[in-house]
């Protein structure tokens, strides 16, 4: 701050404590010319006015608070650019970037400034950063599975993580919805190994696969034929004849989706093209809505958590998100 | 003595004179110096403007009232720092014309809600919330997908911006101010958004929340 705004700002801040305090002691003197407790001759409706004082209590507490505002002025924050005695800030509020924060924090520390904020975090990282070191020095397949402690609290949290950052789209009992995937059964997009359930949470996952179809099958009759064979794979009651044009046509989904239908997982890459053999649908299972699925394409996103919750927690919703499909 | 305080009590025009002195004290000590503070008139480094569509999405956020139910202001608490990401600063809000700071919370905060959920997500929830979030209480807001843009004043308002950041936009290398809006993103504004629905407005801006800092 510029030292015209400090002093604009102390000799405000000042100049109004100094003057309630003036303001207040004029209005202890008696003025009227009548005697304290006396009438002043004003009479309303009967009620007749007399000359009494400020109560004493009121105005007692009206100057212990101006004392207590020069107090609050001299430990805190409040003239200009005076930091106060204390040192008390609630937070690095004029950084530009990341960075600059992060910097701020062993600034402020080595200034000696009590940043409320920073020695919050710090408090909480004493306390749960040797918890949470613990957890990421064992295996997320060894957090999900064991039966001692640490291992049980570690799916406790991890649940807790899950429910505050991923149930808005894969639901409280992580059962999914309609275009988010079920992560409690065993049917994977990415891969259900403990590795490949970090990895999807880090980084996030992006479905270009499937675009729109329609105009390559020949339109909306391609788009049944497809349809039919699809839902063929996984034992549905389907027109035969469809379904056999669609067989044919469906070498172009083979690619991702594998020549048997069984997906992208089955044949051990992270493509993210879906089983079709096992009746699980994503985007719902109704020819409709198979169709729709071909004709215009999907393309779910699962967003990347690193920068949001950072490597370690990750670890110990991984283990959690797979300790679900183990049972 | 005399009663000095007579002369207020009886001059109508004097007493409002000195209650308007008295009144605007904490706003000249506590909001006049922000105007000129480095702090509140340098945008951080990443901020970027507002694309056309990101613009009239924060235009419907506006119309529909988002912002009284949705805070945009991340205190600087653990608390709140652990569930939303890293707390708001007023770099972060010196292009903001009106702030949509909120003050209340029925839902959670959305200042750093960008890239938090897929734009299918934001799609289904708006449409239908407890569609994804069955113990929401937001409202639907299914008639965005309906309503279409036509982008008649998109060009308008984004010269507005100009014209109200004008101090306050980055600076090149020689320390010149770089306008917000370029002519061609100002001649090319109504293409940008005409035709699109306003919930694909509406997920645009929500999308870029928070970018700057994250």
């Amino acid at each position: 701050m510029s030292s015209f705004w400090s002093i604009w700002i102390t000799v405000l801040t000042l100049g109004t404590l100094v003057g309630c305090y003036l303001l207040l002691n004029y209005c202890l003197k008696n003025f009227a010319g009548v005697e304290e407790g006396e009438p002043t001759g004003h009479v309303f409706d009967g009620i007749e006015e007399l000359n009494n004082p400020l109560p004493k209590w009121w105005s007692t507490f009206f100057l212990l608070t101006i004392i207590w505002g020069f107090g609050y002025l001299l430990l805190y924050p409040g003239l200009g650019n005076f930091q106060g005695l204390l040192g008390w800030k609630s937070s690095n509020q004029g950084i530009l970037n990341l960075s600059e924060s992060k910097a701020s924090i062993a600034n402020a520390k080595a200034a000696g400034l009590l940043v409320q904020y920073d020695r919050e975090v710090i408090a909480a990282t004493e306390k749960y950063g040797p918890i949470f070191d613990a957890y990421a020095e064992r295996k997320i397949i060894d957090l999900a599975t064991a039966n001692d402690d640490e291992a049980t609290s570690a799916r406790k949290v991890g649940q807790r993580l899950y429910l505050q950052n991923c149930s808005q789209c894969h639901g409280s009992d992580a059962r999914g919805a309609t275009g988010f995937p079920n992560l409690a059964d065993k049917d994977w997009l990415y891969g259900g190994s403990p590795e490949m359930i970090k990895a999807t949470l880090i980084h996030g996952r992006k479905a270009n696969g499937m675009i729109a179809w329609s105009a390559a099958l020949g339109g909306e009759q391609g788009v049944k034929e497809v349809t039919a064979y699809v839902l063929s794979l996984s034992g549905r009651e389907v027109d035969t004849k469809a379904a056999e044009a669609g067989k044919v046509k469906f070498a172009m989904c083979a690619a991702c989706h594998g020549s048997e239908g069984k997906g992208s997982d089955a044949m051990g890459i992270a493509l993210g093209a879906p089983n079709l053999t096992d009746n699980i649908w994503l985007y719902g299972g109704s020819p409709r809505a198979v169709e729709m699925s071909i004709a215009n394409g999907r393309a779910g996103v699962m967003p990347a958590w690193d920068k949001i919750l950072g490597e370690q927690k990750i670890h110990v919703i991984s283990a959690y998100i797979y300790s679900l499909s183990q049972e | 003595m005399k009663n000095k305080h007579e002369k207020f009590e009886k001059n109508v025009g004097l007493f409002a004179i000195f209650t308007l002195l008295a009144i605007s004290i904490g706003g000249l000590v506590e909001v006049t110096p922000l105007f000129f503070q480095k702090a509140t008139t340098t945008p951080v480094d990443n901020l970027r403007p507002y694309t056309a569509l990101e613009m009239e999405g924060r235009d419907i956020y506006i119309r529909e009232g988002c912002n009284v139910c949705h805070s945009q202001m991340i205190r600087p608490f653990r608390a709140e720092t652990e569930r939303y990401g890293h707390y708001s600063v007023a770099g972060e809000g010196v292009w903001e014309h009106p702030f949509l700071w909120g003050s209340k919370r029925t839902g959670p905060d959305l200042a750093r809600v960008g890239g938090r959920y897929s734009d299918d997500w934001h799609l289904a929830h708006l449409l239908d919330p407890r569609s994804v979030v069955p113990e929401s209480n937001m409202p639907s807001f299914k008639w965005l997908a309906e309503t279409k843009l036509d982008g008649e004043l998109t060009e308008k308002k984004l010269s507005t911006f100009n014209f109200l950041t004008r101090n306050r936009s980055h600076k090149d290398e020689q320390g010149n101010a770089i306008p917000l809006y370029s002519e061609t993103e100002l001649a090319n504004a109504k293409n940008a958004v005409a035709g699109k629905t306003e919930m694909t407005a509406l997920i645009a801006y929500l999308q870029s929340l928070g970018h700057a800092l994250k």
